[in-house]
């Protein structure tokens, strides 16, 4: 036992979620835990109560680097006008079937 | 072999006692819905409460079928008429009908303590949770291979969700315990609290009797429950407090405390208003 203070603010967690075998975890949503046990087992609790899920990630919030909404412009509009980047002039053989 | 026919289908006593101990703490813990100390807290809460409410349903389902093939002539006076169902024997059986054992009803706070919502006690919860999940985790166990198929069933089912449910309660026993002072001081008060209520699995009633041959048989659970909750309690840093010879609860034969008839009370009114009620 310790005499430290009880950890009032817990940290934030990120929660991702595999829906089912072969797909990939998917973030849901996020949640406030002690350490990563007790937020693997609260995410179970708050995001997989309906079947959604076979898996879960959690990863501490303060660990994803993410960009800045400002930059948003200079990060991702010069993408919207080179539609030759998307596989849309290929002829694809019908045997391939849905891509 | 045998030449006498062997009984395969449990008795609807047992199947009660089973059902009660379920309803009955299902309907306790749900009392922290909204009121639990963090949000994921509440909802892990309500989530096992509708698993324990869940395992008394389908328990009350095959007693109500099996007392129906019976074809009782005689009834208690309070059962709506028709065939019976799992809504008669949750809302229209009186306390002493009900068998569940005594630790099921206790309130969420420490005893002699109002029962207010302002007086819970999380440790209380978890504590119990712990003692009679690490219960339950061995006789669904044993039921899970039960001569009663339909139990085996249950047992089967309610088997994956009472390892959970031990789980979660024995990571917050040991996170309360082994916490701050306060948290340990707690938590140790619902341990010295709890533990004597849990003398009513040892000492064999008719309950115990009845549950032969398709049951599980609790009394010879005790050195493997003491094993996991000495374990528990040395991980959490807590004591045992040493036993003493006393008054030994007897919820399951009948005779509860007084807060059961709250409970039921506050349970079973709507019920009661208004027989057959749907929305």
């Amino acid at each position: 036992m310790s005499n430290a203070p009880a950890l009032k603010d817990w940290p934030l967690w990120e929660v991702f979620v595999r829906s089912k075998q072969g797909l990939e975890h998917k973030h849901c949503g996020s949640l406030h835990a002690s350490d990563s046990e007790h937020a693997l087992q609260m995410a179970r609790d708050v995001y997989t109560r309906r079947q959604e899920g076979v898996s879960i990630w959690v990863v501490p919030s303060h660990l994803i680097a993410a960009s800045d909404p400002e930059d948003k412009e200079l990060m991702f509009d010069p993408a919207s006008d080179k539609i030759y980047r998307h596989p849309t002039f290929y002829e694809i053989p019908d045997e391939v079937g849905h891509m | 072999m045998d030449a006498r026919v062997k009984p395969t289908a449990a008795s609807v006593d047992y199947l009660l006692h089973l059902a009660d101990n379920a309803l009955v703490l299902g309907q306790r813990n749900a009392e922290w819905c909204g009121h639990a100390p963090v949000l994921e807290e509440d909802l892990a809460m309500a989530n096992q409460a509708l698993d324990l409410i869940g395992q008394a349903r389908l328990l009350y389902q095959v007693a109500a079928e099996r007392l129906n093939a019976e074809g009782r002539t005689t009834r208690p006076s309070a059962w709506p008429a028709g065939p019976v169902t799992e809504d008669t024997l949750a809302y229209f059986r009186s306390d002493r009908e009900f068998r569940n054992y005594t630790l099921q009803e206790l309130p969420h706070s420490p005893g002699l303590v109002p029962a207010g919502v302002g007086d819970r006690d999380w440790g209380i919860s978890i504590v119990r949770n712990f003692l009679y999940g690490a219960l339950m985790e061995m006789v669904w166990e044993q039921l899970a291979d039960s001569s009663d198929a339909q139990l085996a069933a249950i047992a089967a089912k309610s088997l994956k969700e009472v390892r959970y449910h031990v789980r979660h309660a024995r990571d917050w026993l040991v996170r309360l315990g082994d916490g701050t002072d306060e948290s340990h001081q707690r938590v140790q008060a619902a341990v010295d609290y709890l533990l004597p209520f849990t003398e009513e699995f040892w000492v064999a009633s008719d309950v115990d009797t009845l549950a032969q041959p398709t049951g599980a048989d609790v009394p010879a659970l005790r050195s493997a429950w003491d094993a996991r909750v000495d374990d528990a309690l040395a991980e959490a840093t807590l004591t045992r407090p040493t036993a003493v010879a006393g008054y030994v609860p007897q919820g399951k034969q009948g005779v509860h405390s007084e807060h059961l008839s709250y409970l039921l009370g506050e349970m079973q009114s709507l019920a009661r208003a208004h027989p057959g009620a749907v929305w």
